[in-house]
């Protein structure tokens, strides 16, 4: 283990240590914080409990959706705006103030058209994940050496042929920002629309513990979309690293 | 003498856009590529000398006047035969040197066996036995310039186009990198122009030196250095060789001169 890493594990341990000791000592009331372990615990009795299968089902299938359609539509997105430069200048000062707009405050209009249920929510976090993907796309296509462009055309390739052994790989790096982005907004869409109106799913879970003062299944909850979270995130960062060994970085 | 490559005529006008008015960069002039000579075009900066490799290589049409290769006209379309090495760094850090290399064979389709050939005598020719499996990243930009040349070379074009491809490096490594140079031109027996900026390179590597004015490009003279084929850059050595440098020098002071004129215009 590196140095760096070495020291972030001390500060974890020292971190969930110190909150359990204090909770357990009653210096932090169990009405505001339970002890870790106890949160661990909930969680386990949680998903051993099977109560909340159906949410969770609901919850990640709703993401994995949001995160399909960003994904693909805004990377579709952003190459039919690269190629139709007036259509982008059209459209450049929307995206650009975008993420200045408070998305969640549409999610009631979302079910007045769409009607309760997860289709709001997926285009809630659609909306919410696309345009991050759609601006990396933009910007990797941007960012392209000129130098490539020429030598695919010394190389005489095909338009496709350059798109797919030239632009796409060169754009690469900056299309997996986006897809990072993408997979992080997702989540947040979808668990931050279900605290607000949804009638199931993780965030409604929380929401609902929350109001009813059980501390228990709240942080045993939290802890669960953390896990959730920090594992996509480990797997999208593993990728990540691979992809940088093939460019020998 | 065959003729590899002839421009007559040819000009190459930028369109006026958006607050610029229009740019004549290049011509009217008209040139030769004898088959087998290597040639070198230098001049002051701006004067037209990229956008003069552009217009023969078929990278950018020419605004007026022809351009052929080999008899067939060429416009807007790089023609077989043509390979082309440019200034910035080409290479494509998604690949390891050997796959770098065998790239355009790769895309035309070639069979296995003689892709590994070809690209093994590329790989071998330009000195990057022991980092075949490396990346760019890994590399210093004289390396990545030999791994674009020999990404060029494996395409055995019979004319090659090198746009000041040392530009960047060190003068050790420009040294060394220019008797590469004239190795390969002499194994492959192919017609080499390289557009240079130094002087001294381009009589060191050089049959024939076009000298080119200030914006618009033309040519205001071409110097035979009657160098032997067989050279190196010990040739600078030479009692005559500094006579030569002298001469391009005396052709280019003034539209060297001309030429910061306008770029101190250009800047107000």
């Amino acid at each position: 283990m590196s140095k760096a890493g070495l020291i972030r594990l001390v500060v974890l341990v020292a971190f969930f240590g110190a909150v359990e000791a204090l909770c357990r000592t009653g210096v932090i009331s169990p009405k505001l914080v339970i002890a870790p372990t106890a949160m661990v615990e909930a969680m386990v009795n949680m998903l051993a409990s099977g109560e909340m299968n159906d949410d969770i089902r609901q919850t990640l299938s709703s993401v994995g959706i949001a995160m399909g359609l960003s994904i693909v539509g805004g990377f579709a997105l952003g190459c039919v705006l690269y190629w139709a430069p007036p259509l982008r200048r059209t459209f450049d000062p929307f995206l650009a103030a975008y993420y200045s707009l408070p998305h969640f405050a549409f999610y009631p209009l979302l079910i007045v058209i769409f009607g309760l249920g997860s289709l709001p929510l997926i285009v809630l976090a659609t909306l919410f994940a696309m345009v991050a993907m759609i601006l990396a796309t933009l910007t990797g296509l941007d960012r392209i050496p000129r130098v490539l462009i020429k030598t695919a055309r010394m190389q005489r390739l095909s338009l496709l042929a350059e798109i797919w052994h030239i632009r796409l790989p060169a754009a690469a790096p900056h299309l997996f920002s986006g897809l990072k982005l993408a997979v992080t907004y997702s989540f947040i869409g979808v668990i931050a629309g279900e605290f607000i109106v949804s009638t199931s799913g993780l965030g409604h879970q929380i929401a609902f513990a929350y109001d009813n003062f059980d501390n228990r299944t709240m942080y045993g909850l939290i802890l669960f979309v953390l896990c959730i979270a920090i594992v996509f995130n480990l797997l999208v960062f593993a990728y990540e690293r691979r992809l940088a060994r093939q460019r020998g970085l | 003498m065959t003729v590899v490559a002839r421009l007559t005529d040819v000009s190459r006008i930028y369109p006026p856009r958006a607050g610029h008015a229009a740019v004549h960069a290049l011509g009217p002039l008209s040139m030769e590529l004898r088959a087998g000579e290597f040639f070198s075009v230098v001049g002051p900066s701006g004067c037209g000398k990229s956008t003069l490799l552009d217009v023969l290589s078929g990278l950018a049409p020419p605004s007026q006047g022809t351009v052929e290769f080999e008899g067939k006209p060429v416009a807007g379309v790089v023609p077989e035969g043509v390979g082309v090495v440019f200034q910035e760094d080409a290479s494509f850090p998604w690949l390891p040197v050997e796959d770098n290399v065998a790239f355009g064979l790769r895309r035309q389709g070639m069979d296995a066996a003689e892709i590994k050939r070809r690209a093994d005598f590329a790989i071998g020719f330009m000195g990057l036995n022991d980092f075949r499996r490396a990346y760019p990243s890994q590399l210093s930009g004289g390396m990545r310039q030999r791994v674009c040349i020999a990404r060029t070379l494996v395409l055995q074009p019979r004319l090659i186009l090198l746009d000041e491809p040392f530009g960047a490096l060190d003068q050790q490594t420009r040294l060394l990198m220019g008797d590469e140079l004239l190795r390969l031109w002499r194994e492959t027996s192919a017609t080499v122009m390289l557009i240079t900026h130094a002087l001294d390179e381009a009589n060191l590597l050089s049959d024939r030196i076009g000298v080119m004015s200030a914006r618009p490009g033309r040519f205001i003279d071409v110097v035979e250095t009657g160098w032997p084929r067989d050279r190196d850059s010990r040739l600078a050595e030479r009692p005559d060789f500094g006579a030569v440098t002298s001469k391009l020098w005396s052709l280019l002071r003034t539209e060297s001169m001309r030429a910061l004129g306008q770029g101190a215009v250009a800047a107000q």
